[in-house]
Formats: C-alpha cells, sequence, structure tokens
C-alpha cells in the first residue's frame, strides 16, 4: 500500500508517546547570528529543544522564520553562534573531522531543493556507493554492493538497472528526492533531518514520499526532524511540534496538544490560514 | 562532456575565431618544415629587401634564352625608367622653351618622347636655368636615347691574361624561364632591417609567442586556480593571507612590476621562457580573484554539503564539488591569459625588455626591431605590419573562441 497517499499519510493514530523514551538530540540557548552590527540577522535566537529518540518531530514556520539555519547548525555545517547542542546525552563536539565524520553517522539530511542537492557530474552510483562506503562496506564485493543498492532504490520505488550511469539531474523533482532517501536507506543514521523535503514537488510526489519516511522510522526507529511550513501536514504525520517565529520557539509540545489547544498567537494564525478544501476562503484574513 | 563539445563547436563565434587560431598556428608549424633554417640568419646583406621573387641576375646570365618579339616591350622598357618626376621635368624644358604642350598626357609614354625628341635640343639653354640643371638634362637625353636604340648587351668577363673577353651578348628581345635559372629566392615579406626573411622570422616569432603565452598562461592559471581554490573554500586565516598578498599584487600594476622584474633580470638571462615564467607569476592575480569568489558562491551550496554528510575529504570535496562547477569558467580564463601574455611579451619587447635578441626571435622583438630602424618611417610595411596583424588576429580569435565558450556556458547571454 505503499503508493496510496489517503491511507498512508494519516498516521495521526499512530502517534508514539515519547516523552518515556531516551533524548537523543537537545540544544540549549542555541542562537545564529549573520553578519555585525546594523545589518545582523537574528536567524535563530535562543532556542531550547530536545528531540527523543524514535521521535517524529516538526518544526514549523514562515518562509524566512529561520528553519533551515538550525537544521544547519544540527548538522554541524555551519557554526554555533552560542548555545551547547547534545548528541545523545552528551555535548556534542565535532572541533575536528575526523569527529565531525563520525557525528555524520550518525545525523543524516535531506535537503529543500533537490535540484541543486546532487552534484551534477557524479552519477546515481557515485552517490550511492558512496553511502556504503562509508558504512564500512568498502570491502563488500562488486555484486554484494549491486544487492545493496538495488534494494535501496527499491525501498523507494525507483528501478537501479535503469539508473546506473545515469545522472542526478536526469530524474525529476520527485525521483531525486527519493533517491534521497534510498541515500538515509542505506545509511541508516540515527537522526534525520528532513528539510521541507516535499516542497518542491507536486502533492502526489509528497504522499509517496511522507509515506516512504515514515516507513523508515518505523523500521529503523530513527529520529526524524521534520522542517515544514505545512501546518497541516505537520498535524497529520508528526508526534511533536515546534512552532517557529522570527528565529524563536514561540510554542512546542505534542502534535494534538499544539494544533488542537493553540496557546501563541501566532500559532492560531499559522492554523486558521490552512486553506480547508470544503470551505470558501475568507480572503480577508490572507 | 562529448555533449558540451559538440555544442561549443556549434558556436559561431568560437567556431570562427577557432578557425582563425588554427590557420595561425598552422603558419607557424608548417612553414619552418617547407623553409627549415635559423630564421634569425641574415641572408641578404641590404636592409628591407621588398616582398618578391628573387632571380640571381649571375646565373641568368648564363641560361639559356628564347627569343620573343612582344610589341610593347621596349615601351614597357622606357616607361618603368622613366621615373614621374622625370616625366614632370621633361615637360617642364618643354614649356621652358616653348613648345605647346597642352592636351600632353604625360603618363603616355610614346607620345611624351615623340615630342621630346622632336624638340630637344641640349644646345638650348632656356632662361634661367642652371648648369647643373642643364646637365641633368643632358643625362637625361642620353639614358633615353640608349634606350630607345634597343642595344644588345655585352657582358665581358677577363681572361687569364686579363684581356677582356666576350662572353655573351643579351639582345633586347632575350628571355630567360625562371625556372631554368638556378638560384631563385621567393621572400614573400621580403627581408627586414638586417636582411633576414621576415616571413621565415615571422613562423618562428608566431611560435616562440604562443609558447610564451601558453607557459605563462598555465603558470598563472595553476596558481591562481590553487589560491583561489585554497582561499575560497578553507576560507579564515588562509582566506586573508592570501588575499593580502593577491590585495598586494593588484596595487602594484602588474606591467610596472614586470618591466622592473625583466630590467633586474638583465637581458643576457632573459630567455624567453624566463620572460614567460616573469609574466605568468605576475598575472594571476585576477584568476585568484575570480576563482575564490565563485568557490564562495559554490561552498554553501547544497551538494557540497552532502558531499560533507557523505564524509568527503577536503581535497575530493574541491576536486570533485568544487572544480567542475569552475572548470568552463578556468577554460576561459586560461585562454585570456594566453592572450594577455602574448600581448604582455609584445609590449616588454616593444620596451627593449623582452627576450634577448640573439636566440629567437618573437613578436615583440620584431615590432621591436622595425621600430628601432625606422620600418613605419621608410614605409618597409613587411617589416611590421604583418606582425601587428598576426597579433591581433591571435588575440582576436583568442578573444573571439572566449566569448563563444561563454555563451555556450552561461545559455543567459546568449542572443
Ligand atoms: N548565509 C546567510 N547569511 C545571512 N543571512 C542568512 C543566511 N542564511 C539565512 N539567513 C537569514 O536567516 C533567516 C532565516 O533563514 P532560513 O533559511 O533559516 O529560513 P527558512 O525558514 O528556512 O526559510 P524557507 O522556508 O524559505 O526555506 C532569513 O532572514 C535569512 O535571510
Ligand atoms: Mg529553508
Amino acid at each position: 500500500m505503499k503508493n496510496d497517499p489517503t491511507t498512508t499519510v494519516n498516521m495521526s493514530d499512530h502517534r508514539i508517546d515519547v516523552k518515556s523514551r531516551p533524548l537523543c538530540l537537545s540544544g540549549k540557548g542555541v542562537t545564529k547570528y549573520f553578519g555585525f552590527g546594523k545589518k545582523i540577522t537574528k536567524a535563530v535566537d535562543h532556542v531550547d529543544f530536545e528531540f527523543h529518540e524514535g521521535e517524529l518531530v516538526s518544526i514549523v514556520g514562515e518562509s524566512g522564520s529561520g528553519k533551515t539555519t538550525p537544521s544547519k547548525m544540527l548538522l554541524g555545517l555551519i557554526s554555533v553562534t552560542d548555545g551547547d547542542i547534545y548528541f545523545q546525552g552528551q555535548k556534542r563536539d565535532i572541533s575536528t573531522r575526523r569527529k565531525k565524520r563520525e557525528y555524520w553517522h550518525g545525523i543524516q539530511a535531506i535537503f529543500q531543493d533537490p535540484f541543486s542537492s546532487f552534484n551534477t557530474f557524479n552519477r546515481i552510483d557515485t552517490v550511492l556507493l558512496d553511502c556504503i562506503n562509508m558504512r564500512g562496506g568498502k570491502h563488500l564485493s562488486k555484486e554484494k554492493k549491486f544487492e545493496m543498492m538495488t534494494e535501496a532504490c527499491s525501498f523507494v520505488n525507483l528501478k537501479f538497472a535503469e539508473l546506473t550511469n545515469k545522472y542526478p539531474f536526469e530524474l525529476s523533482g520527485g525521483q531525486m528526492q527519493r533517491l534521497m532517501i534510498a541515500r538515509i536507506f542505506l545509511l541508516k543514521p540515527k537522526i534525520l533531518l528532513a528539510d521541507e523535503p516535499t516542497s518542491m514537488i507536486d502533492a502526489c510526489s509528497r504522499a509517496t514520499i511522507l509515506d516512504m519516511l515514515l516507513q523508515l522510522r518505523n523500521e529503523t526507529g530513527m529520529t526524524i526532524i521534520f522542517i515544514t511550513h505545512d501546518i497541516g501536514l505537520a498535524y497529520h504525520i508528526s508526534d511533536s511540534i515546534y512552532i517557529m517565529e522570527h528565529g524563536k520557539f514561540v510554542e512546542s509540545g505534542s502534535a494534538d496538544e499544539v494544533i488542537l489547544h493553540p496557546k501563541a498567537a501566532y500559532t492560531r494564525r499559522l492554523i486558521s490560514d490552512v486553506p480547508k478544501i470544503h470551505e470558501a476562503w475568507d480572503l480577508t484574513t490572507v | 562532456m562529448k555533449n558540451t563539445l559538440r555544442q561549443v563547436f556549434h558556436s559561431p563565434k568560437f567556431l570562427v575565431g577557432f578557425i582563425i587560431f588554427v590557420a595561425v598556428l598552422l603558419l607557424a608549424i608548417l612553414y619552418p618544415l617547407f623553409n627549415p633554417g635559423n630564421p634569425l640568419q641574415q641572408i641578404g646583406l641590404g636592409t628591407f629587401a621588398p616582398p618578391g621573387t628573387y632571380v640571381s641576375l649571375y646565373d641568368a646570365v648564363g641560361t639559356e634564352t628564347s627569343t620573343f618579339r612582344l610589341d610593347d616591350a621596349d615601351a614597357k622598357r622606357l616607361a618603368s625608367v622613366l621615373s614621374d618626376e622625370d616625366r614632370v621635368s621633361m615637360v617642364n624644358w618643354l614649356t621652358a622653351v616653348g613648345v605647346d604642350v597642352t592636351g600632353l598626357d604625360i603618363t603616355d609614354t610614346d607620345a611624351l618622347l615623340e615630342i621630346w625628341n622632336a624638340n630637344y635640343d641640349q644646345s638650348i639653354r632656356p632662361e634661367g636655368m642652371t648648369n647643373a640643371q642643364r646637365n641633368s638634362y643632358i643625362s637625361l637625353n642620353n639614358r633615353l636615347q640608349s634606350l630607345g636604340a634597343s642595344e644588345t648587351l655585352t657582358v665581358m668577363q677577363p681572361d687569364e691574361e686579363g684581356e677582356m673577353e666576350e662572353v655573351t651578348d643579351i639582345e633586347s628581345t632575350d628571355y630567360v624561364n625562371v625556372g631554368d635559372v638556378t638560384n631563385v629566392i621567393t621572400l614573400p615579406l621580403g627581408t627586414d632591417n638586417f636582411g633576414r626573411d621576415v616571413l621565415k622570422e615571422l613562423a618562428s616569432a608566431i611560435g616562440t609567442s604562443l609558447m610564451i603565452g601558453l607557459v605563462a598562461g598555465c603558470i598563472a592559471t595553476f596558481i591562481g586556480l590553487v589560491l583561489g581554490l585554497l582561499s575560497g573554500y578553507v576560507g579564515g586565516v588562509l582566506d586573508d593571507i592570501v588575499m593580502f598578498i593577491t590585495n598586494i599584487f593588484t596595487v602594484i600594476p602588474s606591467f610596472v612590476l614586470l618591466i622592473l622584474i625583466n630590467y633586474s633580470i638583465g637581458q643576457e638571462n632573459r630567455g624567453a621562457m624566463v620572460v614567460a615564467l616573469v609574466i605568468g607569476l605576475t598575472s594571476w592575480t585576477w584568476t585568484t580573484r575570480s576563482v575564490r569568489s565563485q568557490v564562495i558562491s559554490l561552498r554553501n551550496r547544497d551538494h557540497v554539503n552532502l558531499s560533507k554528510l557523505s564524509g568527503h575529504s577536503l581535497v575530493r570535496i574541491v576536486l570533485t564539488d568544487i572544480l567542475p562547477y569552475i572548470a568552463s569558467y578556468v577554460v576561459m580564463a586560461f585562454i585570456l591569459q594566453i592572450s594577455s601574455a602574448i600581448l604582455s611579451e609584445a609590449q616588454l619587447s616593444l620596451l627593449g625588455l623582452g627576450p634577448k635578441t640573439t636566440e629567437v626571435p618573437t613578436l615583440g622583438l620584431m615590432m621591436n626591431w622595425a621600430m628601432l630602424y625606422s620600418a613605419h618611417l621608410g614605409g618597409k610595411w613587411w617589416a611590421y605590419f604583418p606582425v601587428i596583424g598576426v597579433i591581433a588576429l591571435i588575440s582576436f580569435s583568442l578573444n573571439l573562441m572566449n566569448t563563444g565558450l561563454d555563451q555556450v556556458f552561461n545559455p543567459t547571454l546568449r542572443d
């Protein structure tokens, strides 16, 4: 039933209670400023967060509210201006390249724009082989590697045999994001940061991709941090939700808590802005 | 890759530039094959022999002759020795003694001679004419009379006793076949001030100048690329240091630097390759700057982030995730570096600070010689015009190729 969006995306009945589970990623007073002096942009401003093992947590906010920035910080791709990040109970240490590589075994990402996520000069095989090599599969036989790549591709409904020797840009946006998920399937990280993985593709592919992410979570128990501007989508798939406004978390809690009993005005506005198909739009609020 | 190449060669601008460049290159490669030997050898004793085919007069005398009776041969012969000044002074004499010359066309040699022969008398001395002028008219008349007579020329040679002995007679109707003359030399571009074959020199100079351009371009592009990649990608202190050095080199005009360095090296030690090295070492700054800014815009792209997340090393990221994206740009920068290095060499040589003059000719040296020996004042166009033309063609073709590449790689520029 992988490809039926109506049945699979609505996971609200399958929410797990995560509070009892151990923390895998948390932050205290995490801050990121860009620029100096007058031109300073407070992209992320002293935020606290706690993500548990196996949790699917959404970070919701408008465009430009500063969602990508924390994800880059969590990935260790940009430096942190202030604050501490804890990975599996310990303060994160990525001071050397070696430690960074170690850290990236535990945390991986899917980026916002599939079209710019791949090196256009590398074949699809290269992308997937890199993942196998990173997981210590360098010495495996060619056949074994091929088998692993085929399995990863079939998990995301791609036919590997047809893709060998192709380049990522020869795929559609949806196929590229699925290839991204195949990467994650091979890498099996503890934490996956998905930064609006569906914002650049159509609704049907979106359902497929969300379904694959959920399946991945259920099979491997990985934590998924799902970044989105779509609060309705967040409500459907996530266990807990963080609402971000201008670089600050204005509200957080379990999905039901945040959506059904919103406290912050910003959350209420976000919820009321969700277009409902069966109602006439009230254009005065837009 | 193949596709890109096809696209590049479908760009008309690139193609035209490429064809011109290859043509110039072929001249440099092929001409020395047909005409081997040292291009700096002085074959002529005089300076600036005009372009043309030269036949050994000595050999021509002994060569078997054929007889042709051409109606206009005499007239042509006369016309060729009668210069415009001669004609004007003839008319002057005629008017001075009161002959009516209205309606006479002085370019019509026959008519002019007829009226001259009918009227000239060396005993008549028009008023106001000096003795010297009179004598020059007498000698002019003698010249005309001897030509008109179509006399047979006798070639004499002294025998053992020193007696002059007749070798052969040359009739005015004798012709020799150029192919039968043993020594014939064709100088399509004449000779220069030292009596060297200009075309041979030019072919060799193109080779040397392109070599200088290539070596200097390689050095400049390599340094610029490495520094730009490192400072752009690694950033931080390394970036500060590299930019500091780059800024110093940018503030001092590189041409001034070139002049100073070349001057301090000294004429004796400046081989062509030394000059290429110096040009390369002083012209990498703008490649560094532009590569750096390209790398900075690339280093935060998601595909680089993905590569980092895949645990790739810095070297691998730079080589596979950055370099291919700027490769087309680097190729274009390289082409421009070659073209500017060739021009730099020409400028330096014009100032007398180019490669030493005894080893190989370069385009700049040839211009330098032409200028030193005032070829431009004497109207010896063959000594400087082809060189200027070749320099212009090389730099035009390289820039045209560059524009063509630019249009292929940046489709927004296409019109
Ligand atoms: N490299 C940077 N330099 C300067 N400012 C930046 C940089 N990256 C982000 N910003 C600023 O930080 C703020 C948050 O950006 P961010 O990319 O996190 O937004 P976002 O919520 O992901 O937006 P979107 O939904 O459009 O992706 C924006 O105001 C942006 O201008
Ligand atoms: Mg974003």
